[in-house]
């Protein structure tokens, strides 16, 4: 069975996340973010969950931190200055590896920038925010349908591999109202953490499970005590200055998205077969990109389309098959040119890249792509 | 010597502990774990929260659920744990600059939402762990390594502070009388709802050495 709703991109983080069985929102207000905390303040005590609006987005992502410490599926949201606020324990929580989704619906910036105009600004943000390195799980989703589904696979992530997973909307997909078909939800294709088997006396809480190399989750108050700490630590969540016990730790933290990037990573091509033109796009800039491909192909030009849904992990060994084909990939952003720069990586001079950015609080309209794609073809 | 049951609460396999030879912060601990064991509580039902410094490495000792978090953002955790399992006994250990600098937004709003947590703060008017920094609660005219002329701001007065932002439960004990520290503890953690428990401690390492109070007897008198 499936229904009908006429969402916008925010209506449908929040109910993608209420499906996904997320019970805890900790948070504070910001444009164009505010209606994913509204609408769960209103839904989430309905169905036995908590909302708590807190004295800052630091506190926002603590105390989201904090409900999932002790057993329930969590969630943050917020924008650009938000955004920079939750960092540090951003970075608590790739540490301690406690799951967690935060959703950024990006405006303009830097600073308070422009809180009403969409931008893609903070897409490296999300890749390099928090001190130190970590894996990143990061979706960009390009359609109000895409924020419902997404979101539910983002929790799916973070409760498997035990770390914070982003998703970066921007304002005009968290303003847009579109169609959306809910297709009923199979309980089964939910991912809820890992739980220990061991008894408490045994219980080691960061020892990874010899088959996929992930460590199981204890919630507070469900018999076992253990310890969390943001300091490196050791198996038993110990804080460690062993050298050895220091490089287990943070290659297992970086291994946990090498060895399962296949099944992380999604993106979505069109026309790609005979294509010598690229246009590769993310998020709201994928909708004018993909208009611009139909137009080009009307013309005779071999345009194609890629549109990556991870940003991280970024599908770099798709990218630099269909490079191989190009001879030109244009990368329209709402930025100065950050993907661009994870392109540029991925194609490895194999195709010409050609940056294509805007950063005036405007759309791109489908003629300014397609007049890059004749100019290039 | 702490008793066979209070024994139980260490995690001994982790010492030792980073704490000076003389550091109040460890007969804190013991208090804590006094009112803990006679107010009957479960290790697997008890939280302790803290945030960074050395009165905050106290949370990795006790045999607890044990969540050692961000510098100053701890009760915000604990909040967070708080509002998920209500029925878990929650307890926020921390520093006088964790409390008041860095988290004084999340502590006056803790005191305010009234929520059933108990924090202790351990005041030693110093930033003990980075060497020995100015607090928000060192005296005027101290000496610290960033107050080398004498702080010249006025302190914070905890109690106060907790008690206008709307603690609902307030007391201060100094760690010369452990007995009456204990039953703060034991009172805030009864209470039904945001309780402050601030100790007076020493940190005759940094603070101490500075201002010519050399032993921890000499920081209490
Ligand atoms: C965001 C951040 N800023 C600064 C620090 C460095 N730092 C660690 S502990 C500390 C002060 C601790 O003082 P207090 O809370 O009084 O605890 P004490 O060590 O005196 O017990 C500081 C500034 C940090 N860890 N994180
Ligand atoms: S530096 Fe000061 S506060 Fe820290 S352990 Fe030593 S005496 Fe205690
Ligand atoms: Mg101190």
């Amino acid at each position: 069975m499936s229904e009908i709703a006429f969402w916008q991109g925010n209506e449908a983080i929040a109910y993608g996340a209420l499906a996904a069985e997320c019970r805890f929102f900790g948070g504070y207000p910001i444009t164009p973010s505010s209606e994913i905390a509204e609408i769960l303040a209103e839904e989430l005590p309905k169905r036995n969950g908590r909302f708590i609006q807190m004295e800052d987005e630091i506190a926002g992502i603590a105390a989201a931190i904090g409900g999932s410490i002790a057993g329930m599926k969590s969630l943050t949201a917020t924008s650009g200055p938000g955004f920079s606020l939750k960092q540090e324990n951003l970075g608590f929580a790739y540490m301690a590896e406690i799951p967690l989704v935060v959703v950024d619906v990006m405006r303009g910036g830097p600073s308070t920038g422009l809180p009403t105009k969409a931008a893609q600004q903070d897409v490296m943000q999300a890749r390099w925010g928090t001190h130190g390195d970590h894996g990143t799980i990061c979706y960009a989703p390009a359609s109000v349908q895409e924020c419902y589904e997404v979101t539910i696979r983002a929790f799916n992530a973070a409760e498997r591999y035990r770390q914070p997973v982003l998703i970066m909307s921007d304002e005009i997909i968290g303003h847009m109202r579109e169609k959306v078909v809910i297709n009923e939800i199979d309980p089964s294709k939910l991912v809820t953490r890992k739980r220990p088997t061991d008894i408490p006396e045994k219980f080691v809480p960061y020892r990874p499970d010899p088959k996929d190399d992930l460590p199981c989750m204890a919630s507070f108050g469900d018999g076992y005590t253990w310890h969390i700490t943001g300091l490196t630590h050791n198996d038993w969540g110990f804080p460690t200055n062993d050298a050895q016990e220091i490089d287990k730790k943070m290659k297992r933290l970086m291994r946990k998205i090498d060895r399962f990037r296949d099944d992380i990573v999604e993106y979505e091509t069109a026309f790609t077969e005979d294509a010598e033109v690229l246009v590769l796009a993310y998020g709201s800039v994928a909708r004018s990109s993909l208009r611009a491909v139909h137009e080009a192909r009307n013309r005779g030009i071999r345009a194609g389309f890629f549109r990556p849904v991870t940003l991280w992990p970024f599908p770099d060994k798709e990218v630099e098959r269909l490079a191989r084909k190009m001879k030109t990939i244009i990368v329209p952003e709402l930025n100065c040119g950050q993907m661009v720069l994870e392109v540029e990586r991925a194609v490895h001079g194999k195709a010409k890249v050609e940056p294509l950015n805007l950063v005036n609080g405007e759309l791109f309209k489908p003629e300014d792509i397609l007049k890059v794609i004749e100019e290039v073809a | 010597m702490p008793s066979q049951e209070v024994f139980s609460w260490l995690r001994t396999r982790f010492f030792p502990h980073i704490w000076c030879p003389g550091c109040g912060h460890g007969i804190i601990m013991h208090s804590l774990l006094r009112a803990l064991v006679a107010l009957d509580k479960k290790k697997s039902q008890t939280v302790i929260a803290s945030g960074i410094g050395c009165s905050s490495r106290m949370a990795g000792y006790i045999d607890a659920c044990t969540v050692h978090t961000t510098h100053g953002r701890s009760l915000a955790f604990a909040t967070g744990i708080k509002l998920a399992k209500p029925e878990l006994t929650v307890v926020d250990v921390m520093g006088d600059g964790d409390c008041t600098a860095i988290g004084g937004n999340h502590f006056i709003h803790a005191c305010r939402r009234n929520i059933d947590i108990t924090a202790v703060v351990m005041n030693n008017n110093i930033y003990g762990m980075t060497g020995g920094q100015a607090s928000p609660t060192t005296p005027i005219g101290s000496i610290a390594s960033t107050t080398p002329f004498g702080a010249i701001d006025p302190s914070f007065d905890i109690c106060k502070l907790a008690e206008g932002a709307g603690a609902s439960y307030v007391a201060r004990a100094t760690v010369a009388n452990p007995k009456q520290a204990e039953q703060f503890i034991m009172k805030g953690i009864q209470n039904k709802g945001f309780s402050v428990v601030e100790i007076v401690t020493h940190c005759h390492t940094t603070f101490g050495r500075k201002n010519k109070r050399r032993t921890p007897i000499d920081n209490i008198n």
